[in-house]
């Protein structure tokens, strides 16, 4: 074992410090890169001469359309450092190449036979440097009858079988709003595949590629409506929302029983489960008790037993009855006083958190005990943002963010003329001709 | 590794490390089931009397020994601690402060492997005021501002079921591998305390440096986006088929307009523009709509995928187990033989490697690995193992 940890620009420390990651993504794959270098790999982010297409989602930085002002773009970068380079040239490959030579990771979201067109294909830059491990993410993987489909959010959604149960019955299936969660997921369970590949690497000596389906890492959500399916050969149905037991097996027609997760509160919304079945036993009788604090007078609903309730057989008036009281008594009170009272009754509630609500929380006590949230610089802009920090609290070597997201060509000079040796003539040269 | 963890993201942290390759035992108790054991989906809607057939259970937690042993007794939490002897890593999911108080937590564990490595993986982490409460996903979808952002705009905020467990468990297993090769490197190993909630605000990152810097509360939009239009889920022909279908750009417009033979939309001024589209999405939405309607969710897939358009069907899990091609052809869910529930099917992880393959296997029956564990494992004799038998340690 080497028993050091190397530095490599001397300011990040973490347990991925030894590992230099090119970083080729665009909003596909950003989000792999970014949690190697919070864990303190050494990210190099390669865009377009000009900048990376990402850079034009916004939000932005008060509203300015602008590359070096996209809060997405912020998000989903830290950690790492910025070069351009056109990697279609003869010489921008030939760069390319001598950056590979000195990495450990390749994270590439380009369209299936992409990199073998300019040849850069694994098989290529396993020669350039034995052990590389290539992450490839797409929307369907590198081979396969629907590879070579575009998938955005709300197509990788669609047909990751995420979307189908979720919605209202009387409109259609709905997608998260905003950007993508599924890229996210995509990026996440890329990073988990390239260490996995790194592990390999240490067993066996050699590198692999890691191939990404952002489907797939949707469908992989899917297990409670797949299992139903795979076992029963029912359909989850659309515009049931989501209830931890089985779906009530009315005939069409029947009026069935909407169970509310989600309730109207004062000023918002909070969750919060009155269970049915042998989980009532356990949670029931706290959650009435805890209702009565707050003015429950309903005798019904206090002295209801559902712990023998089967779900799917039960009548959708019983269903009214119990949650009616619920839904007036709610209203009486803000989302706060309901998250206070039940947390001292130890009930399990928990506001439907807008994200004025996360950043105002986040100034609270337990936060600063974890300090999670960090404060990152953004000098150019005259400010700084509180970022979600660190997403494990580690006794070694713990993640965080290093450093903001890269301007564009921010590392040009660093990486190009200082670690290359590439002189500044040259650099011109070649920043000219569009291939830097 | 050793997962004594139970319900999801434990669980599901562990099928990653098994499916590629790591020993994990599975701790579990007769007197503690997993609730996953007894919930879920069962074969011809029977429920059996077996704690074996939770089709949850069952997809989770592939590729994992069994060990049934009461964690009540004190000799099973000696028995537990010989296995984190052999052990690399051990993950646990109970609410905060509970593992401490079992006699299990990291630094009594690092006394009998000075170089452990434990995971502990809950919804608001080990420490704060908050850590003692438990909290099921769908819980902390709430709090971490997923379902404010789901629905739509002129309705109340959407379930959209326990939206973490299926994220959480992914950062556990990147954070354990990074922690193996460090401990690979360095010799040490380490406590990894895991909050749920933290690990799933980075997924609405970009919306929290929004309102910080723009006092914008980002809405639920229904499935609008401000960049495309068409943009949206239509219905299909067929019994709740529907069809999901983006335009990004003015080419890709005029092509949609003439898959639709609506060539005509492209010098409309209602929706010449993207502009144009955006101000009258509803009744764009209508009209497409009444095209969608005729025709199956494949079809329009594969019109709208051919013509360069992004498109895809709504599956429900009967498409994406039995119909979905590309899925086919991945090998994306696994069969598996079970010996009381017949086959069924789990899920891999969504990338393939090419040098190492994921060799799944199915899930175990309570207690199934009792005697290898015990015997192979920890090396205990016969006369061991029956004393612990007796005395209700082993289950």
């Amino acid at each position: 074992m080497e028993g050091h940890i190397a530095t490599r620009q001397g300011s990040t420390i973490g347990m991925l410090t030894p590992y230099r990651v090119l970083d080729l993504t665009d909003e596909k794959g950003l989000f792999c890169g970014k949690l190697l270098g919070d864990l303190g790999a050494d990210v190099i982010k390669i865009e377009p001469p000009g900048g990376d297409p990402a850079r034009t989602i916004g939000p932005f930085y008060h509203d300015e359309t602008n590359p070096e002002k996209s809060l997405f773009w912020f998000a989903f970068n830290t950690s790492k450092r910025g070069i351009t380079l056109n990697i279609e040239t003869g010489e921008g490959r030939k760069i390319f190449k001598k950056l590979v030579e000195t990495a450990d990771f390749v994270v590439e979201s380009f369209p299936p036979g992409h990199t073998d067109r300019f040849g850069l294909a694994y098989s290529v830059l396993e020669k350039v440097k034995p052990g590389i491990i290539m992450v490839s993410i797409t929307p369907f993987g590198q081979t396969g009858p629907y590879k070579d489909y575009k998938a955005p959010d709300i197509v990788a959604w669609a047909m990751g079988g995420e979307m189908f149960p979720f919605g209202d019955i009387d409109r259609p299936p709905i997608r998260i709003s905003h950007h993508s969660q599924a890229y996210l997921h995509a990026g996440l369970e890329a990073a988990v595949g390239a260490m996995m590949a790194l592990h390999y690497r240490h067993l066996y000596g050699e590198g692999q590629q890691v191939d990404v389906s952002i489907q797939e890492s949707v469908a992989r959500r899917a297990h409670y409506v797949s299992g139903m399916w795979d076992m029963e050969k029912r359909i989850w149905p659309h515009g049931m929302g989501i209830t931890l037991h089985y779906v009530p097996d009315l005939p069409d027609g029947e009026e069935k029983p909407e169970r509310i997760t989600i309730w109207a509160c004062k000023d918002g919304y909070v969750t919060w489960v009155y269970w049915f079945g042998p989980q009532a036993k356990r949670s029931n009788p706290i959650s009435i008790k805890w209702l009565e604090s707050l003015g429950l007078a309903d005798d019904f609903l206090r002295k209801f037993d559902a712990s023998g309730i089967n779900w799917t057989e039960i009548d959708p008036k019983l269903v009214d009855r119990i949650q009616t009281p619920v839904v007036e008594l709610f209203q009486r009170y803000t989302k706060a006083e309901l998250l206070e009272s039940a947390l001292r009754h130890g009930v399990s509630l928990y506001p439907v958190s807008t994200v004025q609500d996360i950043v105002e929380d986040a100034h609270q006590v337990h936060h600063h005990a974890r300090a999670f949230w960090t404060r990152v610089e953004h000098p150019e802009l005259g400010t700084n943002m509180m970022y979600p920090g660190p997403f494990a609290r580690t006794a070694e070597m713990r993640p965080q963010v290093f450093r903001r997201a890269p301007l564009v060509g921010e590392h040009n000079e660093e990486i190009f003329k200082g670690e290359l040796g590439i002189s500044s003539e040259e650099l011109a040269r070649l920043s000219k001709s569009g291939v830097i | 590794m050793i997962d004594f963890s139970w319900a999801l993201v434990g669980p599901i942290t562990g099928k990653s490390l098994a499916d590629y390759g790591a020993e994990v035992i599975k701790i579990e108790g007769r007197t503690r089931i997993d609730q996953q054991r007894t919930s879920g989906f069962f074969k011809d809607r029977i429920l059996p009397s077996s704690v074996n057939c939770g089709s949850n259970f069952n997809m989770i937690n592939t590729s994992k020994l069994s060990v049934a042993l009461n964690l009540a007794k004190p000799r099973g939490i000696e028995v537990a601690r010989k296995f984190v002897r052999w052990a690399d890593v051990v993950i646990e999911n109970f609410a905060g402060g509970i593992i401490d108080k079992m006699g299990l937590g990291y630094e009594e564990l690092k006394k009998i492997k000075p170089d452990i490595i434990m995971l502990s993986s809950c919804m608001m982490g080990q420490t704060g005021p908050h850590a003692w409460l438990g909290g099921i996903g769908t819980q902390l979808a709430a709090l971490g501002g997923i379902n404010h952002i789901t629905g739509w705009p002129d309705r109340e905020p959407q379930a959209v079921g326990p939206y973490t467990d299926f994220v959480a468990p992914h950062f556990n297993v990147f954070a354990i591998l990074a922690a193996l090769d460090y401990r690979r490197r360095t010799g040490k190993g380490q406590y990894i305390d895991m909050s749920q909630y933290e690990n799933s605000i980075h997924l609405v990152a970009p919306l929290i440096l929004d309102y910080q810097v723009n006092r914008r509360m980002a809405n639920r939009m229904g499935n609008s986006l401000a960049t495309a239009c068409p943009h949206g889920v239509y219905r299909c022909f067929g019994n709740e088929r529907w069809c999901a279908i983006a335009v990004f750009t003015q080419e890709e417009w005029g092509r949609f307009c003439r898959v639709l033979d609506r060539g005509f939309w492209t010098s409309d001024s209602r929706f010449g523009t993207l502009e144009g589209r955006k101000e009258n999405e509803d009744e764009l939405n209508t009209l497409v709509n009444e095209w969608t309607i005729h025709h199956s969710p494949e079809d329009v897939m594969v019109m709208m995928q051919t013509a360069g358009i992004a498109a895809g069907v709504v599956e429900t899990a009967e498409d994406l187990l039995e119909h979905d091609l590309q899925l086919r052809h991945r090998g994306f869910f696994v069969r598996l033989r079970h010996p009381e529930v017949g086959e069924y099917r789990s899920p891999r992880h969504s990338f393939i490697l090419s040098k190492s393959s994921c060799e799944m296997k199915r899930a175990p029956l309570l207690g199934e690995h009792n005697e290898y564990a015990l015997k192979r494992v920890l090396d205990l004799s016969d006369e061991e193992i029956a004393e612990l038998i007796i005395e209700g340690v082993v289950e």
